[in-house]
């Protein structure tokens, strides 16, 4: 079966945001409400976009971005979930196989019942997506991140649906599709986007991490909408599932002392990532 | 809507003004962006940068309540550009399908002569007596021929035709003035000049979107006749991918519309009967047009069969020709009384109004000057409300800052359905009728509007059969049979559609409708939405029409008489054939017309000289009006600064509206103590006054309180942090909001002087899972001098650190 995919084309996108409501709606996942009546305070930071992060029950929201490009001002939209990239650094460090490459699909499929919460994938991944819930104390942590729409049960793909993020988008600013067909769609749109004076316009996702399986049309460079330029599988990743997990697996002790080792690599490579903060408002 | 959502794809140009398709009529979108892909062009104006402009090729500033100086700045642009190039225009429909040849009393004198008046004033400039800020029309009139059918100047030279007329008041009009009065940059405005005016050449299509922000002023309803000039000076109306599209910010507010929501109609907007129409034919002679031209359908003509068939509908066997069919049963307003939502709400204050039901409506939020609103409702002795949630207006007894014990209205909240809770019928800005089903139960003992309004009636007919009463007879003479227990919704749309009482049989077709008492019809343009072929409504299917442009003619029904486009007679040349034959609405063929269902179905004007009609045959004169003597403040559109404003009026002495009615001259604000425009406006992520978005928890999550936008600019001047607390207070109120400072919000220059504008939402009050004030705390009790819609859009306010 071929890969499918996501296009979002930020050029359509009006942020309606129809797709971060019906995300949460369709994957049963509660709404952060800071209300007053949760004894929490409601909060505008000054900015149209909420909430304010990715969380454990915030699997996709809409940027906005204010900037002056092309000798005007602009407000650019972009949409931040799961990649579902082919090279998968969460894939790779996840020890207990919770994260895996689907075979039908190509996404990055998640079994919530293995997850261990440990937590390197929100350690290594490099568009900082991953979020782990729950307390570490009780040892019930858990990550949380978009399936797009394959959990258990509310399973859309296996169904024949697309993702209820497509589904809900009324600008098709959100394809899905077999990802070969949207590769050659998303460059017919770059190219009239430069043929319309968008001279930065940019197709992102063919190649990065050997290919996302989220990819975008942008009217100017990644940097512009949030995006890291030129994504890298982290070598940190590599190592500690290649090497220092078998390694600490047969010698038991080094285990503690590889999870050490770890911690310093991610929390290095964490440090360095080259994702450009939120760009809306400070 | 003159077209429909579907058609917008068609269009070349697409202007988008006093309206924010992409967050509040966000399903449109995709057509806009379907008709972008062909290569269509997006333009905004608007004084903020929003999520449309983000998308559109051009966006242009304006400041709020200057649309008429653009508009009249883009008429001279077309008129110039008429004159030296007529060969980039449809000269043809210029002059047969508009009244721009017609000749005007040459005592008729416009504002280019008389500072900003139009002849026939009562008052001076400025004037301050309410009963003189009124207009005598006499001047405002045709030069008739001898057979009384008005003279023309097909060559438009005449200084005395309507075309010439125009030329003369919008040559103030320049580019300079423009950039002067609206803080529009030349370059820009001319831009955007150029590129919708492109339209004007035979065989392109530029659309007209438009919303609130056009209407909700003093001068809403001549924002609209500007729209309405331009159009036709470049032949978009009637065409497909053309006309003037009324976005509705609520999915049956056209259908409501429809119904005679409106205090000055009755259903199928049939004229209001007021006190001094003391016989049916009276009241029959006042609101039916004539016409001396043989040639003019001036369908409005058939309004007897209308208002007979209607009055049938609502008296049945009790309508009989003895009787005037129960004409005089009805209550009667007072000719020249207002009863618009301001003046309901000034009624009440003043304790003229003791009852209020308030259906599906939030007033406490959504109506102007909201302080004052509520306290209006102080006065009631007693309040219904029917709605989803517990409302503001149902709870404004213990509004922040009052003593309940102080107020003794007695409030009664009736739990109702929402849509996919009830079966019925959903009529869209694009006139399509289409049915729903009921998808599922709703909560407790909520229940749906006809089965409370059964309920209702029925109860106030047994007290006013028992007790007697003024006009009792207009309840208990009124035909009411829809069922016992839950009334049926196919028996309702039935009587809308209407009967031939002979046969008993639905009627088909208005066309048949008859002044004699023989046929019954509850609303004349939804006639033939029901019929003996079944729901028309319920349709579904999705064939393409004949032309393929997108029409779907078998998909639900549409009013009138299912046509997709109206005034499609003027998407064709004198032989019938279309202007632009790749999207062809109609087509003459094989002597009858193909497409969508034509204009009154007349033959065209060269095939037929004798049998033909004009193309808009909704006016007495068969062409489309330039010049709309009816309007309350002059023939054309003039700019006048709104009520409150801190600029002088650059285009002449009068300052606002001369014929608007002042309700609180005391509130007015002053620039000294007030020196920003404030403007309101909603969000993608909430609706209307709130009652249904602010308790459902991820619209909530977005968009959790209310914000103010202003520009960087403004915000250093004032000392203002983004994110941090201000205060936006004027004459009438006060609000405490998050200052949300943005770059897409810039100082206006106006005249060399920088002035500032401030946005804010007006979705939230003190009920509700997310609270806060609302922006009508602010905006004023003053309203359009012809429709008194509030002005929601334009007003002064000052802004301070929290």
């Amino acid at each position: 079966m071929a890969d499918k995919a996501i296009l979002y084309d930020a050029t359509r996108c009006t942020a309606c945001r129809g797709c971060q409501a019906i995300c949460k709606e369709w994957n049963e996942n509660d709404e952060i409400i800071p209300t007053k009546q949760n004894g929490v305070k409601s909060e505008n930071r000054g900015s149209n976009e909420n909430p304010k992060d990715l969380a454990p029950n915030t699997w996709l929201k809409i940027t906005f971005n204010e900037l002056e490009h092309y000798g005007k001002v602009d407000w650019l939209f972009n949409r931040r979930a799961c990649m579902h990239c082919t090279d998968a650094a969460c894939v790779k460090v996840c020890p207990s196989g919770a994260l895996y490459k689907d075979e039908a699909y190509g996404i990055t499929g998640f079994n919530k019942d293995l997850c261990t919460g440990c937590g390197y994938c929100v350690e290594f991944c490099p568009f900082d997506v991953p979020r782990l819930e729950g307390s570490t104390i009780l040892g019930k942590t858990k990550m949380s991140k978009c399936v797009l729409c394959t959990q258990p049960s509310l399973n859309r793909l296996d169904a024949g649906y697309e993702p209820a993020c497509v589904k809900t988008c009324p600008t098709d600013a959100l394809l899905f599709d077999d990802r070969e067909k949207l590769i050659a769609i998303a460059k017919g749109k770059v190219a009239a986007l430069q043929a319309k004076g968008f001279t930065n316009a940019t197709f992102y996702g063919e190649k990065e991490l050997g290919g996302l399986h989220v990819m975008y049309v942008l009217n100017d460079t990644p940097d512009k909408y949030g995006l890291p330029v030129d994504p890298k599988f982290p070598a940190t990743a590599t190592a500690w599932q290649d090497i220092i997990q078998p390694l600490g697996w047969a010698v038991g002790g080094l285990t503690i002392l590889g999870l050490a080792l770890n911690y310093i690599i991610a929390r290095e490579a964490k440090m360095t990532k080259a994702i450009p903060g939120k760009k809306e408002k400070k | 809507m003159t077209n429909h959502w579907n058609d917008i794809a068609n269009s070349d140009c697409i202007l988008v003004m006093g309206g924010n398709p992409a967050e509040n009529h966000p399903a449109s979108f995709g057509h806009i962006m379907t008709a972008k892909d062909r290569g269509g062009t997006l333009i905004h104006v608007d004084p903020r940068f929003t999520r449309t402009s983000a998308k559109a090729d051009i966006y242009a500033p304006l400041r709020s309540g200057t649309d008429i100086a653009f508009l009249g700045g883009m008429i001279k642009y077309i008129i110039d550009d008429i004159e030296k190039n007529p060969g980039n225009y449809n000269m043809t429909y210029i002059t047969e399908y508009t009244t721009s040849p017609y000749l005007v009393n040459p005592g008729y004198k416009g504002p280019a002569e008389l500072d900003g008046l139009f002849s026939g004033y009562a008052g001076g400039l400025n004037e301050t007596d309410a009963a003189k800020r009124t207009y005598a029309k006499s001047t405002w009139a045709y030069v008739n021929d001898d057979a009384g059918i008005p003279k023309k100047d097909k060559t438009l030279k005449d200084p005395n035709c309507v075309f010439q007329l125009m030329k003369k008041q919008y040559a103030r009009y320049t580019p300079e003035m423009v950039a002067k009065t609206c803080g529009t940059p030349q370059k820009t405005f001319l831009e955007v000049c150029r590129s919708f005016t492109a339209t004007g050449k035979t065989g392109k299509a530029g659309n007209i979107l438009y919303a609130m922000g056009t209407t909700q002023h003093t001068v809403g309803t001549q924002n609209i006749r500007a729209y309405a000039i331009i159009q036709l000076l470049l032949a978009n109306i009637g065409i497909a991918g053309g006309g003037i599209q009324a976005m509705r910010g609520e999915s049956n507010v056209q259908g409501s519309t429809d119904f005679g929501l409106l205090y000055n109609v009755l259903t199928s907007y049939l004229k209001q009967i007021v006190n001094t129409d003391t016989t049916l034919q009276k009241y029959m002679d006042r609101i039916t047009p004539t016409t001396k031209d043989p040639n003019s359908a001036n369908w409005w003509g058939n309004t007897p069969k209308y208002v007979v068939s209607l009055l049938k509908s609502w008296y049945g066997a009790n309508a009989t020709a003895d009787n005037e069919f129960g004409f005089h049963y009805l209550p009667k307003p007072h000719t020249g009384k207002n009863y618009s939502h301001i003046a309901l709400f000034e009624a009440m204050e003043t304790g003229t109004i003791k009852g209020l039901t308030v259906w599906g409506q939030n007033p406490a939020v959504g109506g102007p000057n909201a302080n004052q609103e509520r306290k209006a409702l102080e006065k009631l002795e007693w309040l219904v409300a029917a709605d989803l949630w517990q409302t503001e207006t149902a709870n404004f007894w213990r509004r922040p800052g009052v003593d309940p014990a102080s107020i003794n209205t007695e409030v009664f909240l009736l739990p109702a359905l929402n849509s996919y809770e009830k079966e019925g019928s959903v009529t869209n800005s694009g006139r399509w009728i289409q049915w729903r089903y009921k998808a599922g139960d709703g909560p407790g003992e909520a229940h749906d509007d006809l089965w409370m309004m059964d309920k209702i009636f029925k109860k106030v007919k047994e007290l006013y059969t028992k007790e007697g009463g003024p006009g009792a007879e207009a309840i208990t003479k009124m035909d009411w049979d829809y069922g016992d227990e839950h009334p049926d919704v196919h028996k309702v749309a039935k009587e809308i559609n209407g009967y031939d009482l002979t046969t008993g049989k639905l009627m088909s077709s208005f066309a048949s409708l008859k002044s004699d008492g023989t046929t019954s019809c509850g609303a004349w343009v939804y006639c033939g939405s029901y019929t003996e072929a079944g729901n028309q409504m319920a349709r579904r299917d999705p064939t393409p029409d004949t032309y393929n442009i997108g029409l779907y003619p078998k998909w639900a029904y549409a009013w009138p008489l299912n046509r997709r486009i109206v005034y499609n007679r003027a998407s064709v040349d004198l032989d019938g054939v279309p202007w632009d034959k790749e999207h062809p609405v109609i087509w003459w063929k094989d002597g009858k017309w193909t497409g969508d269902v034509a204009d009154g179905g007349f033959p065209p004007i060269n095939v037929d000289p004798k049998a033909t009609r004009w193309p808009f045959i909704m006016t007495a004169e068969g062409h489309a009006r330039l010049f709309g003597s009816g309007m309350a403040e002059g023939p054309f559109p003039e700019h006048y600064e709104p009520w409150e404003s801190p600029v002088k009026n650059p285009l002449s002495k009068q300052q606002f509206n001369p014929a608007i009615k002042v309700w609180r001259a005391a509130e007015q604000g002053t620039v000294d103590k007030y020196p920003i425009i404030g403007c309101t406006y909603r969000v993608t992520e909430h609706w209307q006054a709130g009652q249904m978005t602010r308790n459902l928890s991820w619209l909530v999550e977005m968009q959790p309180e209310p914000f103010v936008e202003m520009s960087e600019e403004l915000a250093e001047d004032k000392g203002v942090k983004n994110g941090s607390r201000v205060i936006v207070e004027s004459a009438r109120g006060s609000v405490n909001m998050v200052a949300l400072v943005t770059k897409r919000l810039k100082p206006f220059l106006i005249d060399g002087k920088t002035v500032h504008e401030v946005g804010m939402v007006w979705h939230f009050g003190y009920i509700g899972l997310a609270a806060g004030d609302s922006a009508n705390l602010l905006t004023p009790h003053v309203g359009d001098a012809n429709t008194m819609i509030p002005e929601y859009k334009a007003f002064l306010v000052n802004v301070r650190k929290a």
